[in-house]
């Protein structure tokens, strides 16, 4: 049904992601002779846990970011000395298979569009913040931890003035150490863990000790917020931002019934992270509900092969699990497709992946044990009916709910008559919540109501910069 | 045992051609049933551009289009709700000298035939209306009374209609075999049964297979067609635009995006319901907005589709009864253009049912004129 691309493969790999996971493939995929393109959206490589490492990590402001973001200085020197063509600060807009086989990207960079074709692709996009819809998300000083965190590392900045944090998983307290020690102050660190969690995740707590290190680490950030006097409130079960035209007060209750308000004009938010899969879905990639995740993870074999063939993914787009696990899953990947393209035999691609796994095993050691300790409360999947769930368009979780009177609409039709999932974000900000109120409205489980259709462009693209692929001569 | 339901009518096809005809039937007492495959306005008209349009169309289709714009000027008091239907005037702009003379002709022959609809406008008059456009164009056809909608306000209304008005609408539920039972017709979809004296055929793109059911061999193609849709911007749009010699589409939607068509192709499978956008392609129809448009260049483009919609050998619809099979009536392969027409086919297919006969000009767009084999008697 696609064109034909046989004719016109230009390289081997396309490797869409230039943070952990994509620079250990391409790093790994040259040693192994392959060509490769990287192409990534940031000016620099490292994508968000490494943001920016090249220009920060030899200053002392990396002190502030720790340990964990030094090493990134290592892979980004590897990535750079690798041979790998790197297309920096390109927005990848659409990717289409070939009708036999090979894959063609369309990229834009400064109003100008092309495309690159490759026999194999690597899909290393990472990992979004889970869309947390509250009363008064849209108002002006509601962000996410993870943005707070991008300015700091980027930009070096911080709120002037005193911020409320509210959240769920290791990143907000992390933030919160990184933002005492960059001089910042925090009005309230609202923890979001119900109660009954460290119950849930005693189950897994033997497995978790191969990763010992990172437990003590996040004691350690505990440790450091009450030593620093941070007020700190847990089993928030709801927040409210309040006030007028932008953020003035924080409203919080807790499970068990508390409740209060904290001036702040400054709130970053946070309940855990998901993979990347719009471009997965586009391409048609099997995915699977993952529950014990609430979000959707692509159907991957032990080399990161999607389902459709040539099509790998790697890093926390394939699953939740940390810089280190990316690094190896994408060499692990550059081996199988390597292997594919028929530059290694099987044994040998066996041989090279084995050593991998294993570390790859016990960086995966902790997984379900933060996953029980921090699966986000039900209350995110379940907004009020005057909250906004879809921001492009405003439109509320009530209405969503009206949606479902007689027959049980999936996420396509609703999005045909509500608009929502019809802006700029393409449904990143709305399709998880869209989901879910479905489901909870229709008594169906949330794999079963599935996801909006992802259509291209995957990222917004200017008309001039589409009409710039075109190279038949105007009639005039 | 197959539980068998009875009822007046049964339309197949719960697109906008299928709510219209079954609201009209409604409307004269009879008890219509609509069979969707899928959910209403799945296909073809979940995926138009709403253009209300009678600019250039095929004269044999321009009568029946004239009695349409009319009803779309009074579409709320039809089905209830405006529709987002606005009536500023489709354009079709002379970007060259040398394209001016073919406009002229046309509005000649139209003038001939009765129809005053469309007229020629000079540069001044093109600035003053669409004071955006390029400055190359020099003269433009104009039809004033046209406009566009709203595609799924439009469903929503005839869809609410439909139920105010008794219809009853089955989604889900494929047809999978016509045959006779006496006079009337036994529609199956799967294991379940309607007998009807009459049958609507308003499937679409999948028309011809149900043609096929009933013995007529109508042969139909489909289109892929392109559409883009960008972010909102502030109005400065109101005429929809198109250009001799580009597949251009050019409008501003009431929302404030602009809604990009023109029949540029992308892929779509009729079997698997797989439509790709081929950006290759589509990059032409980019360059031709921006040509006539040079201020939209930096304008972000939010989605673009591959809509799937049924395509005749003349690009005419077929709409009448079945030369072979009594009680059946055609209303399907309009080709990309079909949306303008919705509020009139919905009559014409009462008048069909009802009266036996009908007074609207539709000999022109009758079945046998695709058919090379007649179904038997």
């Amino acid at each position: 049904m696609s064109r034909e691309l046989d004719g016109e493969l230009g390289i081997d790999l396309i490797i869409l992601g230039a943070g952990p996971a994509g620079m250990a493939a391409a790093v790994a995929a040259r040693k192994l002779g392959l060509s490769v393109t990287v192409i990534d959206e940031q000016p620099t490589p490292g994508g968000q846990i490494w943001r920016a490492v090249d220009t920060i990590a030899a200053t002392p402001h990396a002190d502030i970011l720790g340990v964990e973001y030094r090493k990134g200085a290592a892979a980004a020197d590897a990535f750079r000395a690798s041979g790998a063509v790197y297309e920096a600060g390109a927005q990848l807009w659409q990717i289409e298979p070939g009708s036999t086989s090979g894959f063609r990207a369309f990229v834009t960079r400064d109003g100008k569009a092309w495309t690159v074709t490759a026999r194999a692709v690597l899909l290393a996009t990472g990992a979004q913040e889970r869309p947390v819809p509250f009363p008064g998300w849209t108002l002006p000083g509601v962000l996410t931890v993870g943005a707070a965190q991008i300015l700091l590392k980027s930009a070096r900045q911080i709120p002037a003035k005193p911020v409320v944090i509210a959240g769920c998983g290791p990143l907000p307290l992390l933030y919160a150490t990184q933002l005492i020690a960059a001089g910042g102050q925090i009005a309230g660190f609202l923890d979001t863990s119900p109660p009954g969690r460290l119950g849930r995740a005693l189950p897994h707590l033997t497995r978790a000790l191969a990763k010992a290190s990172d437990l003590w680490k996040g004691l350690g950030w505990m440790q450091t917020l009450r030593r620093e006097g941070v007020p700190v409130i847990r089993h928030v079960a709801a927040i409210e931002a309040l006030g007028n035209g932008r953020v003035e007060r924080v409203y919080h209750r807790t499970h068990g019934g508390a409740e209060a308000m904290i001036a702040a004009e400054t709130v970053f938010v946070h309940e855990g992270i998901v993979p990347n899969v719009h471009v997965a879905m586009s391409l048609g990639c099997a995915m699977a509900w993952k529950e014990s995740q609430d979000c959707y993870v692509p159907v991957l074999d032990e080399f990161g092969e999607t389902s459709l063939p040539g099509a790998f993914i790697a890093g926390d787009g394939a699953g939740i699990a940390g810089a280190t696990a990316a690094g190896l899953r994408g060499e692990i990947a550059a081996i199988g497709i390597a292997a594919k393209l028929g530059a290694l035999d099987a044994a040998e691609a066996a041989a090279k992946a084995l050593p991998r796994r294993r570390q790859l095993e016990r960086e995966l050691a902790l997984r379900p044990l933060l996953d029980a300790m921090f699966r986000p409360r039900a209350q995110v999947f379940a907004p009020a009916d005057d909250t906004i769930v879809c921001r492009c368009e405003e439109v509320t979780a009530g209405t969503i709910r009206a949606q479902v009177k007689l027959g049980r609409p999936g996420p396509n039709q609703v999005k045909a008559f509500t608009r929502a999932g019809m802006g700029p974000c393409q449904g990143r900000q709305c399709g998880y919540t869209v989901t879910r109120v479905l489901a909870a409205a229709e008594g169906r489980p949330a794999a079963e109501v599935g996801f909006y259709r992802v259509r291209p462009p995957l990222k917004p693209v200017t008309l001039g910069e589409l009409a710039s692929l075109d190279t038949q001569r105007s009639l005039i | 045992m197959t539980v068998e339901r009875t009822c007046d009518v049964v339309v197949i096809g719960g697109g906008l051609h299928g709510l219209s005809a079954a609201l009209h039937l409604a409307r004269s007492g009879r008890r219509v049933i609509v069979l969707e495959r899928w959910w209403v306005g799945r296909h073809a008209s979940g995926a138009s551009a709403a253009g209300v349009r009678t600019l250039n169309r095929d004269f044999a289709e321009m009568p029946i289009a004239l009695e349409a714009i009319e009803m779309w000027h009074g579409i709320a008091k039809l089905v209830g709700d405006g529709c987002g239907f606005t009536a500023h005037g489709q354009i079709r702009v002379a970007e060259r000298a040398d394209q001016v003379a073919a406009l002229e002709a046309r509005a000649a022959e139209g003038r001939r035939r009765g129809y005053d609809n469309e007229e020629v406008i000079d540069r001044a008059e093109l600035r003053r209306l669409v004071p955006a456009i390029s400055p190359h164009c020099v003269a433009a056809l104009i039809a004033r009374r046209d406009g566009a909608a709203d595609p799924h306000r439009t469903l929503k209304a005839f869809r609410l209609s439909c139920e105010a008005a008794g219809v009853e609408i089955i989604e889900g539920c494929g047809v999978t075999a016509i045959e006779r039972k006496g006079s009337d017709w036994r529609v199956r979809a799967g294991d379940r049964a309607f007998i009807t004296p009459a049958v609507v055929n308003a499937a679409g793109a999948w028309a011809g297979r149900i043609a096929a059911m009933i013995g007529d061999v109508i042969p139909l193609g489909h289109k892929a067609s392109m559409m883009i849709v960008t972010e909102r911007l502030a109005p400065w749009l109101d005429p929809v635009v198109s250009a001799v010699g580009r597949s251009l589409s050019f409008k501003q939607s009431d929302k404030g995006t602009l809604v990009i068509g023109g029949g540029l192709q992308g892929h779509a499978d009729l079997d698997t319901l797989k439509s790709s956008v081929d950006f290759v392609a589509l990059a032409r129809g980019a360059r031709a907005a921006t040509e006539l448009f040079p201020s939209v260049r930096d304008v972000r483009i939010v989605r673009a589709w591959t809509g799937m919609e049924a395509k005749t050998g003349d690009l005419l619809p077929v709409i009448g009864p079945s030369p072979g099979a009594s009680g059946v009536y055609h209303a399907f392969g309009f080709s990309g253009h079909g949306f303008e027409l919705v509020p009139v086919v919905g009559a014409i297919l009462r008048d069909l049912i009802v009266d036996g006969a009908t007074n609207r000009p539709i000999a022109a767009l009758a079945p046998e004129r695709l058919m090379t084999i007649k179904a038997a008697a």
